[in-house]
């Protein structure tokens, strides 16, 4: 009796090896000792000639909070917290709509929204170059049309960042809101109103808080990979207008302070943990509400 | 009157959507456009022309580019989608821990630069020369965990009585598993390749920072030409891109169309 639930119990520890092992070392190799470093170097030295002295330090954080770099760490939290509450008040109504389609449209529709984001990211900022152009189509457009005589400065602007930002991860936004949206179907939208509710009040003390979830979690696609974005502003900023992620991305390569990039990029990944934890509350507040609820 | 509201409703809500249409793909439409303009010049029309697309098929750096990516997208496909497969299997058969599941998916929610930049700093630490091989290594984690997850959606469906017969009738647990579990996981894992592989075609960030010197993958190639400036070849690579990565797309949606199906109809 022992010996054979020892041999299952040891069948079960086997197959999770077998299963799991190959997955969860490329995972520790590839992912967790590479995010310990970067945690680890940031509290080193920058070397003499660009490498890393091993002598703890705090000076990569004081050195973060010097005015200069602040200034970029709050621009880039306010582009990314832009992006994602325009991303967040275009999309919402978007997703209602697709969610209270009948079933067989909703498919499609959703897909329309899907397909741009599988192309390549670079692709999608390009086509922003063309349009902001100072001979670009908006240019040419509002000049044409006589709202403007001189052509506007665009490309190297927070505004374009925006833009650009908002035009790569706006799928990202629609998808957790759709599911959301429509997972709550009508039945508590219809007990409201039939509890004399209007519609503008069951929307916000029905509708919104119970589909939350799907707020929080399209909120987070979008303004994490906002936050560290260095593609984007690097294109659209024009070097004018730079992101967090530009200043990550010169340390390692032309400032090659990779401590100070460490320490720059730790920041993303705290402001990143939080709202993670932020999100886990909610979640767990709400299923709380739900099973008081049921 | 309610039913007066609800079209207004429906009508403005859907004008929201048909804004976030126009977004999406004007931009992507002017690229199309542009690439069939003969003079090249976003400014003016020069008539109809497939020139750029010559051009771009005469370049045989950016042909270069893109077999270096679709080499660099099928190993880390044929890797991933292996790791990807079993973790699914490892997470919902085996050890069944909220923990571990958090701690394995967390790769996709970190952003890209932190991967980068920590796998840059790994490679040079280890000494590990910078090219193919870590552009591969770098890949394959975050593909995987995408794989896991597509294929832990089709598990959720998972009959597991089918096995139960198949060992009933005498096979045994590896003829089992090759012969019952992995067909019937077949188009999840399908779908999950075709992600990795469009993933790691596209990943631009990632590749940067590990590629080194002399690895030129097909989105960093990109990148150089636009920062040197628009050139109409880029129009027509936008084009043919879009019109890749669009029927590949379509491909894994017909693959997963029933489950897919079955989360939006519910």
């Amino acid at each position: 009796m022992r010996g054979h639930r020892g041999r299952a119990a040891e069948g079960r520890w086997l197959s999770g090896a077998v299963f799991l092992g190959p997955g969860l070392t490329a995972w520790a190799l590839l992912f967790a000792f590479p995010v310990g470093l970067i945690l680890l170097y940031s509290f080193f030295t920058r070397g003499p000639f660009g490498g890393v002295e091993y002598r703890f330090t705090l000076r990569n954080f004081e050195r973060a909070l010097d005015p200069l770099f602040v200034r970029v760490l709050w621009g880039s939290l306010l582009i990314a917290a832009g992006t994602t509450v325009i991303a967040l008040l275009i999309c919402y109504p978007a997703a209602y709509f697709i969610a209270t389609r009948p079933a067989r449209w909703r498919l499609p529709l959703l897909v329309l929204v899907v397909l741009p984001f599988w192309t390549n990211l670079l692709i999608r900022t390009y086509a922003w170059i063309v349009l902001l152009n100072r001979e670009g189509l908006v240019n040419r457009v509002l000049i044409g049309t006589g709202i403007l005589d001189r052509p506007l400065t665009l490309l190297g602007t927070r505004l374009a960042i925006v833009f650009g930002l908002l035009y790569v991860y706006l799928p990202l936004m629609i998808l957790p809101l759709f599911s959301a949206i429509e997972r709550l179907g009508e039945a508590p939208r219809q007990a409201a109103a039939d509890l004399g509710a209007s519609p503008a009040r069951a929307f916000v003390r029905v509708t919104l808080p119970l589909t939350m979830p799907g707020i929080m979690a399209g909120c987070i696609f979008v303004f994490v990979p906002t936050l560290g974005n260095f593609v984007v502003p690097d294109l659209l900023g024009a070097g004018k207008a730079i992101m967090v992620g530009n200043l990550i991305q010169s340390q390692f390569f032309q400032a090659r302070d990779w401590p100070f990039g460490a320490a720059l990029s730790i920041s993303v990944l705290a402001v990143t943990t939080l709202l993670l934890l932020v999100q886990a509350r909610v979640l767990t507040r709400e299923r709380r509400l739900l099973a008081r609820g049921a | 009157m309610a039913r007066e509201v609800g079209r207004r409703r429906d009508l403005a809500l859907g004008a929201m959507l048909a804004v976030v249409y126009l977004f999406l793909y004007a931009p992507i439409l002017v690229l199309v456009g542009l690439s069939f303009n003969a003079s090249g010049l976003p400014t003016a029309w020069g008539g109809f022309s497939t020139r750029w697309y010559h051009e771009l098929l005469a370049s045989s750096d950016i042909l270069a580019a893109l077999r270096t990516s679709a080499t660099i997208a099928l190993v880390v496909t044929a890797v991933s989608t292996t790791l990807g497969t079993l973790l699914a299997l490892g997470l919902e058969r085996t050890v069944r821990s909220t923990v571990l599941d958090t701690l394995v998916f967390l790769p996709a929610v970190v952003p890209d630069i932190v991967l980068a930049i920590g796998l840059l700093s790994s490679f040079t630490l280890l000494r590990i020369t910078l090219g193919f091989q870590t552009v591969v290594m770098a890949h394959v984690v975050f593909d995987m965990v995408f794989v896991a997850a597509i294929v832990r959606a089709r598990l959720g469906y998972f009959d597991r009585s089918i096995e139960e017969a198949a060992q009933d009738l005498g096979a045994s647990r590896l003829a089992t598993f090759l012969r019952v579990t992995i067909p019937v996981l077949s188009p999840g894992i399908v779908a999950g390749a075709l992600i990795a592989f469009t993933l790691s075609f596209d990943e631009f960030i990632i590749a940067f920072f590990t590629a080194g010197p002399r690895v030129v993958t097909f989105p960093i190639r990109i990148y150089s030409m636009i920062r040197f400036g628009v050139t109409p070849v880029v129009n027509a690579i936008a084009t043919a891109i879009l019109a890749l990565s669009m029927s590949l797309v379509l491909l894994a949606l017909r693959l997963t169309r029933r489950e897919v199906r079955r989360a939006v109809e519910g």
